[in-house]
């Protein structure tokens, strides 16, 4: 399979290869190994799926045990103790079982599962086609990026069922807890870690260079899909934040292996007695590196869904993105400030106020251009000719949902009243709001968007907004109440959702626990859960049967979109484009007065 | 299908696709050391008074390997640069000075770590402190259900610090080479053999014996992997690699240039390590 070396081949080649290869590489070099951009952006689609899939799995027998704790869990009850055994005796599920759910769910959910899918999978499918290029820079590189991704998934999972259980330390993995749990999950999760931030700095440097070097003639900078532009400073965040925690997963590892006191303090006691270590070693250390990464990190979970949600608002809307000058200078913004803001994680750790004023006005002027963002895709639709398909419901959605969540982080980002909701049900809400109603939103509405591209049919539309409808609402009804929650003093990270620190009396001195009617709530939450579980079936059915059944497309480009990922064949041979590809005009030329369709394809010729 | 700029350079960027690729991949490894120098920072500036040590690492040794790899430095360039003049022969000369010294730079480091994981210090019942290099264990080492027996006696050639030597008030024992130093008095080397009963700890200079050689074993060992992995690449160029000289000769330029780039961050993370961890 030449791809670079065309060129280098003697002449007599070039009459073999005009166009394309006619080498048949075999089952293997097509769908399994492959060096082709969209192959890899379905693999890792289709892996983050089934990873999301499980972490949703681990959440719901989690939220089983918060509202009915130690109540055997039904159905699986059995099947968690045949397999784990004494951590779900009985099937009910421990206080440690239930600490490794925890930190897997975040850690897969995560790392696994969003940035997978909205960087890795979406970016690669569509960022060499949005430019004209006809692969990524480096194709090989692509490939071993996909493997390390996919085996330090199998390295994640696996560590459920090494003795002692998956990591328990929560994803945040903080030392010496981490290590000093008698596990060797924690190793597993190191380890595991290191092969995904390995995939994502291969993935990162492919996409750098390709938006760099391959965007076809007339694709100038500010000529591209805002898309690209989000998926590209997604890219320097990955590249440049992941190596401290890569670093901090090395000194854990050692820490774990080797003996030594990276984040261990001297004097440290454990398990009733003084450690047998060196001593000398700084817990805040850990914390440092991990959070250095881990909030650019969230960044990279919302600057892909951003990208996709303005494609298709402004497809769906048949106008030019408002603002789209703004946009990109406030996405390069996010990108840059994502940097500084990282110990408004950290303020309850004894910091001192000069650093702590640092960080918060920081974490307040990065929401200055997220706002821009916000406000601009809202302004996109005004005066817009407005299709409602699925794929614009879950933008739509978006819009609020994300507002809610960007707006519930303001309390978190003061030191004030961060003190309060620290660790608490609160910061869990506000975050799953950005994530689940935020990123996965953004995420479905791609799926169903670009799934006519990729396969030639559309997905079906009424299991479309059945799985709309039944998202929106019981995500609402699961995260909104953890507010009230929150506020109201209850923890996160608790086995049996709260009970020990209930009070029956409305009238008792309640300072330092929890009303009832707290606590009932995670009644409410866990069954709206489950109810989400079963929203999600309309999809998982129309994602596998439009595939055979679906309604198949009359022409490439279904959407009438502008941007050139549509002005391909359908699906997009090897190579993309089947000729040379010369750009003349912006993404989002849609109702251009005196044009005679609505929009105006990014590569189409101009007429005289 | 063909990828543009995988060999000519992109007009308004002037750079081929590897050499870009390379200089992205350099900017991830600068945060990946930076973090680590980062944790040094920390770990020292908030050690105990007086406890950080000095003097462990043998500075001329240090020195020897750092003119080491300077020298492949230099050897990388020449050797991209006869490639570039069409001299293919002198490459494949100069490059082997590269590959050598960083068998030497290798063989360096081994040498010190074996020497840390030879020096002892064993903590006696009465509260000396003996610290030197292992002459011999005597005895022991069978194995009884499972775990390794201890032996009867440690002989160590060293110095044995009195009881007094130990800080008031420190729970661990302080770093006493920076003692002895600071007493300006020193102490005698002489072969002691010490009864395995008569020891408290018996521990060996490696990264779990304080933070100073914890960093020092991490930071120098990441570095050493980064040392081997660029001479393997390096190497597979020059060698299997070689063919594509004769197919293409422009793109193998290229990947001789972006994996003496790689080399060059590699000396230039030990430009920085030396001093820290040698000098400071």
């Amino acid at each position: 399979m030449s791809h670079s070396t065309k060129t280098a081949h003697a002449p007599a080649h070039e009459a073999h290869h005009s166009g394309g290869d006619h080498h048949d590489p075999g089952f293997w070099r097509t769908y399994v190994f492959s060096t082709d951009h969209k192959v890899i952006g379905i693999q890792y689609g289709v892996s983050s799926l089934i990873f999301l899939f499980l972490g949703f799995l681990l959440m719901l027998a989690m939220r089983w045990q918060i509202a009915w704790p130690n109540q055997p869990i039904p159905v699986v009850g059995g099947l968690l103790e045949a397999v784990l055994g004494q951590p779900a005796s009985g099937g009910v599920m421990g206080a440690d079982l239930y600490n490794s759910f925890g930190a897997m769910h975040g850690t897969i959910m995560v790392f696994l599962g969003v940035v997978p899918l909205g960087f890795a999978a979406f970016g690669n499918y569509l960022v060499p086609l949005q430019i004209g290029a006809p692969d990524m820079t480096f194709p090989r590189i692509n490939m071993a990026s996909f493997w390390s991704f996919l085996i330090g998934g199998l390295i994640m999972l696996v560590s459920f069922f090494v003795p002692g259980g998956a990591a328990q330390g929560g994803w945040t993995s903080y030392s010496p807890l981490a290590t000093t749990i008698p596990t060797d999950g924690q190793t597993y999760w190191i380890i595991g870690m290191v092969f995904l931030i390995t995939s994502s700095l291969l993935g990162s440097v492919n996409f750098i260079a390709t938006v760099i070097q391959l965007r076809a003639p007339g694709m100038s900078w500010m000529r591209m899909p805002f898309f690209t532009w989000a998926q590209f400073v997604t890219a320097f965040i990955l590249l440049l934040a992941f190596p401290p925690l890569e670093a901090a997963a090395v000194l854990q590892l050692m820490d774990k292996v080797a003996g030594t006191s990276f984040y261990l303090p001297t004097g440290l006691i454990s398990g009733g007695k003084l450690a047998d270590i060196s001593g000398g070693g700084s817990p805040l250390l850990w914390q440092h590196l991990f959070w250095f990464l881990a909030h650019p990190e969230v960044y990279v979970l919302i600057l892909p869904a951003m990208g996709i949600v303005g494609e298709i608002i402004t497809n769906n809307s048949r106008k030019p993105m408002f603002g789209y000058r703004s946009v990109v200078y406030s996405v390069l913004a996010v990108g840059f400030i994502s940097f500084i803001v990282w110990a408004h994680h950290m303020y309850l750790t004894g910091m001192g106020t000069k650093i702590s004023t640092f960080f918060q006005t920081t974490t307040m002027i990065i929401s200055v251009p997220s706002v821009i963002i916000l406000t601009c895709l809202f302004l996109s639709l005004w005066g817009g000719s407005i299709r409602f398909n699925s794929a614009m419901l879950f933008s739509l959605a978006f819009l609020p949902m994300f507002g809610i969540g960007g707006l519930t982080g303001l309390p978190l980002g003061f030191n004030f009243s961060d003190i309060h909701l620290h660790d608490s049900y609160y910061v869990i809400a506000h975050f799953h709001y950005v994530v689940a109603p935020g990123s996965i939103f953004a995420l479905f509405a791609g799926i169903y968007h670009w799934y006519p591209k990729a396969t030639g049919r559309k997905m079906n539309e009424l299991l479309g907004k059945i799985h709309f409808a039944g998202s929106f609402v019981f995500m609402n009804l699961i995260f909104f109440p953890m507010f009230a929650q929150g506020i109201a003093g209850m923890s996160r990270r608790m086995s049996d959702g709260g009970a020990s620190y209930m009070v029956n009396d409305a009238t008792a001195d309640v300072v330092g626990r929890l009303a009832k009617s707290v606590i009932d709530a995670n009644i409410g939450i866990s069954t709206a859960a489950f109810l989400l579980g079963v929203a999600q079936i309309p999809f998982i059915i129309n994602f596998f049967m439009s595939l055979f059944r679906g309604e198949k497309v009359t022409s490439d480009n279904p959407w009438e979109a502008t941007t050139l990922e549509w002005q391909t064949p359908t699906p997009p041979p090897h190579g993309n484009f089947p000729g040379p590809v010369k750009v003349y005009r912006g993404p989002y030329e849609y109702s251009v007065p005196g044009a005679t369709r609505d929009f105006l394809p990014q590569n189409q010729p101009s007429r005289a | 299908m063909d990828i543009p700029y995988t060999v000519m350079p992109r007009r308004d960027t002037g750079l081929y696709n590897a050499k870009l690729g390379i200089w992205l991949f350099l900017a991830s490894e600068v945060m990946l050391f930076g973090a680590l120098f980062s944790s040094y920072i920390l770990l020292r500036v908030g050690s105990y008074p007086g406890v950080w040590p000095h003097g462990l690492l043998n500075v001329p040794v240090g020195t020897v390997n750092t003119l080491v790899l300077i020298c492949s430095s230099v050897t990388v360039v020449l050797g991209w640069a006869a490639l570039k003049a069409n001299q293919f022969a002198k490459y494949r000369k100069i490059q082997a000075i590269t590959l050598a010294c960083a068998a030497m730079f290798c063989c360096i480091k081994s040498y010190e770590y074996y020497d840390k994981f030879t020096h002892y210090e064993v903590i006696l019942k009465d509260g000396r402190v003996i610290d030197g290099h292992l002459v011999e264990k005597v005895g022991g080492g069978q194995m009884v259900d499972g775990r390794r027996q201890p032996p009867e006696a440690i002989v160590i050639h060293g110095v044995e610090f009195p009881a007094e030597a130990k800080a008031a008030g420190m729970a661990k024992v302080p770093l006493l080479h920076n003692l002895e130093k600071a007493s300006g008095h020193h102490l005698e080397h002489k072969e002691f053999r010490i009864p395995w009963s008569d020891t408290k700890k018996v521990q060996n200079y490696g990264p779990w014996h304080n933070t100073y050689l914890a960093i020092y074993f991490t930071m120098t060992g990441l570095h050493a992997l980064h040392v081997i992995g660029g001479a393997l690449v390096i190497g597979w160029i020059w060698g299997p690699g070689a063919a594509m000289w004769k197919t293409d000769p422009e793109r193998y330029t290229n990947r001789v240039e972006v994996s003496g780039l790689f080399w060059h961050f590699v000396d230039l993370v030990w430009i920085f390590l030396f001093p820290i961890l040698y000098l400071l």
